[in-house]
């Protein structure tokens, strides 16, 4: 992180990709978990490699072009010139180095930051089960017995594992500044891990479109010391509300600018049975059959 | 008897597609009215709408083209115009119902309907000529591509009149187009004007194919080729390899909603990410059969206006292949969020950008074709260089993209709308109207105004900087794409600034239509007579301007790549400057030529296609029925129509060279 030499590089494209944002809410170049962190470096880093071939190309287009316009007298023309092996072998050698270079990076960075990926850590990982639908977020949180809607709720520095799905169409998962989103789709878990750094109230939203309700398909992301986060859980736990197959049911209707409330009371393997059925809302029984399966 | 159709249909309570709808129809009588009282039906109806020249249909589709820009850019306009608004708590003016057509319409609209259109309409006016020959492989067909091309435009403006369009962005992504999420017939629209105008391409594709490997000149081996005419080729061979899958994927599609199957639907084994899978083995071929055309545009313009010839033609034939077959290994980074494993994303990551080595190549090649050359500032000279500086910022952004944890966080965000901006208005838009300068005094014998043809391009580039610098950094700040309204009102500035951009761009449309009329008022003070404004270097320039129906009247024999340069060049050392145009195509007597005679057959067709699209988006059975028994016969009557061709005699082609003196025929 703190190598002196690349520094001037970081600021440099810091303030190239970021200097207009100064005071606004940067989101993705504002990270505060160590996913987006990387991500941020990524894209700073190849911006600037990148950079450094595009500034002098698009100089050298306007310098040719202006050297070798028809009126200057002192441009020497070359007007048969059309080949020139040595030039060939520089043009195709200086796109395929860069891309050699950004290509490792491409490769190396899909493996370090796959989004299934388990966060290093020693603090035992959190798992949220995460299902969207028209047009809401319902977050389970299945050890504590759990479930949030439109409000994710985290503990700071402790490793996330997101299980995904939807109960409709496809949407993405993305919380801007903590990093990678990922798709929800039904019938299908997908993975993803992040971990918060700070507290703090963060956004988070749905990139993919998914219909009439899309543009409010927003939830707060609310990052908590481990110590908030426990007595969150037990407050929620005492506030009664159960995520039964009726509650689900209701909850699969599509509606827009739901309230945040929570379940304390959530049936194990609702998750499990929401993926399993992906044609309807499960009924009681399947939820029991998938909890005893 | 009329299916689902009814007047609720008719959009009444909706002032902005009812007011629209009214104009158009209004506007579309008082042509007809207008064409009806001047006496203009025999014209049109045997020079340009039976016609089968290569030529006239190619100008057909650049007007259908630049006909629905203006409809495309109108939706691009309540959007900027909804999001300059929407902030905070305000609705703006559209709701969702509506903006979430909006999108749809314009992005299928300036992908299918405007870039479509002006890249195989350049392709059908230039590839012949290029080539030196007197039509494409198969003339009838190229009408009847045409023909259905406008069919579908047709059907996606009948939406706006008569039901809705889809809203479900320009792919139509399931489950959110399966029946159960979008029972209206928007995605009905959608898929059919797609699937009747795909097949024009389809064939169009074919037909380019067939053209340009069986019709080439004497003496034009592949390595002679124009280097157009290369990226024409790459650019038809995926025509040819990806139509038809997005044809498939489409049929697929209309099953799950018509007949119940269940391909792409959440239940019943249905498997959405298929969906996304296959529509993109078609997407991502799609992009590159619109910008390599445009490649070639720009070829032709930087070698013709450097006065050299193009640097590396080599290297530029091999990284336009290269590009052709790369283009259909990338088509996952379209996805890499959606749960693909490491190896995976890294391969397609890798394969992406291993697209960037020919682009590079080519922009570096342009860079040395300019060098030693001397380069005449003209309109079209304007719109490559603006496409140089425009298009590598572009390219870069596209490279960071491919980055598989860069797009985790840039995907689908409105950094990524900036970028496909970027390359689609910096590449193609500049790359059409680079070959319209270019190549209109080829096509009308006058040339357009250079005033307002560079008043064009500022309005454009500028346009183009302030509509989209706004987005990429509004990307990073976390806004995504397809929202109708936003909480942050820190992102209104930026949201305002892209509206200023778009209204000079609607300039910059305007412009061009009022360039067009000035220049057809001024024709007779900016005719061309030689036929050769630029000092050109390859064939098409060897003609008269417009060129006969036959091109030409001998076919030229090629010696060299610019062939039309090479006899120039070799004239002028001997002094018979007079006589370069003669020995360009007249190398021989006149022999009487069989051409093509006008054919209905591609009108007609797509008269009943339009009404069978029309009779099973609405579920008229009956019609679909008699529109199909329709379609068939008229295809049993070309298949038996012998009477195709017609001659032209070698009297009729000397007279028509001795009346245009350029072409240096002794008098």
């Amino acid at each position: 992180m703190s190598r002196p030499a690349q520094r001037p590089l970081r600021i440099l494209g810091t303030a190239l990709l970021g200097n207009v944002l100064v005071g606004c809410t940067s989101a993705v170049l504002d990270p505060h978990g160590p996913i987006g962190r990387q991500e941020k470096l990524i894209l700073i880093d190849s911006t600037v490699i990148m950079l450094a071939i595009v500034i002098p190309v698009m100089i050298a287009t306007l310098a040719f072009a202006w050297w070798f316009r028809e009126g200057n007298s002192r441009a020497k023309r070359y007007l048969d010139w059309a080949y020139s092996g040595r030039i060939e072998f520089v043009v195709w050698a200086i796109p395929a180095l860069v891309i050699l270079f950004l290509g490792g990076i491409a490769w190396l960075s899909s493996h370090d930051l796959d989004p299934p990926r388990p966060i290093e850590s020693s603090v035992t990982p959190l798992d949220v089960d995460v299902v969207s639908l028209d047009w809401k977020w319902l977050f389970i949180y299945p050890d504590a017995g759990v479930a949030s809607l439109n409000r994710l709720v985290l503990p700071v520095g402790t490793p996330v594992r997101f299980h995904m799905t939807s109960a409709s169409v496809m949407n993405s998962f993305f919380i801007p500044q903590l990093g990678s989103q990922v798709y929800t789709m039904a019938g299908m878990a997908t993975r993803l891990n992040l971990l918060v750094d700070d507290p703090g109230v963060y956004h988070g939203l749905s990139a993919q479109f998914s219909g009439e309700g899309f543009s409010d398909m927003t939830f707060d992301v609310a990052a908590l010391s481990r110590q908030d986060f426990e007595s969150w859980l037990d407050t929620t736990r005492t506030a009664g509300g159960t995520l039964d197959a009726a509650a689900y049911a209701t909850l699969a209707h599509p509606s827009m600018h739901d309230p945040q409330h929570t379940f304390g009371t959530v049936p194990v393997g609702i998750f499990e049975a929401i993926l399993a059925h992906p044609g309807a809302a499960p009924t009681a029984a399947q939820i029991e059959q998938t909890s005893a399966d | 008897m009329l299916g689902k159709l009814t007047w609720a249909a008719i959009p009444l309570n909706q002032p902005i597609p009812l007011v629209t709808s009214i104009v158009i129809v209004l506007g579309m009588l008082a042509l007809l009215s207008l064409v009806t009282l001047r006496g203009w039906w025999p014209y049109l109806w045997n020079e340009w709408i039976a016609s089968t020249d290569h030529k006239r249909i190619g100008v057909m589709y650049v007007l259908l083209g630049l006909v629905m820009l203006v409809r495309g850019f109108a939706d691009a306009l309540m959007m900027r115009m909804q999001l300059a608004l929407a902030q905070g708590g305000a609705p703006g003016f559209l709701p969702p119902e509506h903006y979430n057509q909006i999108f749809s319409a314009h992005g299928t609209i300036m992908i299918f309907f405007v870039a479509m259109p002006f890249v195989i309409g350049l392709m059908n006016f230039v590839v012949p000529l290029q080539l030196g020959v007197r039509d494409v492989a198969f003339p009838v067909l190229n009408s009847v591509s045409f023909w259905l091309t406008a069919s579908g435009v047709l059907l996606v403006n009948l939406s706006l009149m008569i039901g809705e369009f889809a809203k479900t962005g320009w792919l139509a992504y399931p489950p959110l187009s399966e029946l159960a999420y979008s029972p209206g017939v928007g995605v009905d629209y959608y898929l059919w004007s797609l699937q009747i105008s795909g097949l024009g391409t389809l064939l169009a594709g074919i037909n380019f194919t067939t053209t340009i490997l069986k019709m080439r000149a004497p003496g034009m081996g592949y390595m002679r080729m124009p280097v157009f005419c290369w990226t024409a080729l790459a650019s038809n061979l995926l025509i040819v390899a990806a139509f038809p899958i997005l044809t498939a994927t489409f049929a697929l599609l209309l099953l799950d909603r018509y007949a119940g199957f269940h391909f792409f639907t959440n239940d019943l084994g249905g498997n959405p990410v298929m969906y996304i899978n296959l529509i993109w083995c078609w997407g991502h071929p799609e992009v590159y059969i619109l910008i390599l055309p445009c490649f070639g545009v720009f070829s032709e313009v930087i070698a013709t206006f450097s006065g050299k010839p193009l640097f590396g033609y080599h290297s530029m034939v091999v990284a336009t292949m290269a590009i052709c077959v790369l283009s259909f290994i990338v088509w996952l980074h379209h996805f890499f969020t959606m749960g693909a494993s490491a190896d995976v994303n890294g391969f397609f990551g890798v394969m992406t950008m291993i697209i960037a080595v020919p682009t590079g190549v080519k922009v570096f090649n342009w860079l040395f074709t300019m060098y030693g050359g001397s380069i005449r500032f003209t309109v079209p000279v304007y719109w490559a260089l603006g496409f140089m500086l425009t298009f590598i910022l572009g390219g870069m952004t596209g490279v960071l993209l491919a980055i598989p944890p860069a797009d985790f966080v840039l995907h689908n965000s409105l950094f990524l709308i900036a970028h496909f901006h970027n390359v689609i208005i910096g590449g193609v838009v500049f790359g059409v109207m680079a070959g319209y300068t270019y190549w209109f005094p080829k096509a009308f014998g006058f040339t357009l105004d250079e005033t307002l043809g560079k008043a064009v391009f500022w309005c454009w580039s500028i346009g183009f900087y302030l509509a989209f610098m706004p987005l990429y950094v509004l990307g990073l700040m976390g806004a995504t794409r397809r929202m109708q309204h936003y909480a942050d009102p820190s992102w209104q500035p930026y949201m305002i600034v892209a509206l200023c951009g778009a209204l000079l761009i609607f300039a910059g449309i305007v412009l061009t239509l009022v360039q067009l009329g000035w220049s057809i008022r001024t024709r007779e003070r900016r005719r061309d007579l030689t036929g050769d404004p630029w000092n050109g270097r390859t064939l098409e320039w060897g003609t008269a301007s417009p060129p006969p129906s036959w091109n030409f009247a001998v076919e030229p024999h090629v010696h060299g790549i610019d062939a039309f340069w090479d006899v120039k060049t070799r004239n002028k050392e001997l002094h018979k400057v007079a006589e370069s145009r003669y020995e360009a195509v007249h190398q021989s007597h006149y022999q009487a030529i069989h051409m093509p005679k006008r054919s209905a057959t591609g009108f007609i067709s797509a008269f009943f296609a339009v009404i069978l699209g029309f009779s099973l988006i609405w579920h008229i059975w009956w019609l679909v029925i008699l529109a199909v028994m329709a379609c068939f016969g008229v295809l049993l009557r070309q298949a038996w129509d012998t009477d195709r061709d017609q001659s032209i005699s070698a009297e009729e082609l000397e007279d028509f060279d001795r009346r245009h003196p350029s072409l240096g025929v002794q008098r």
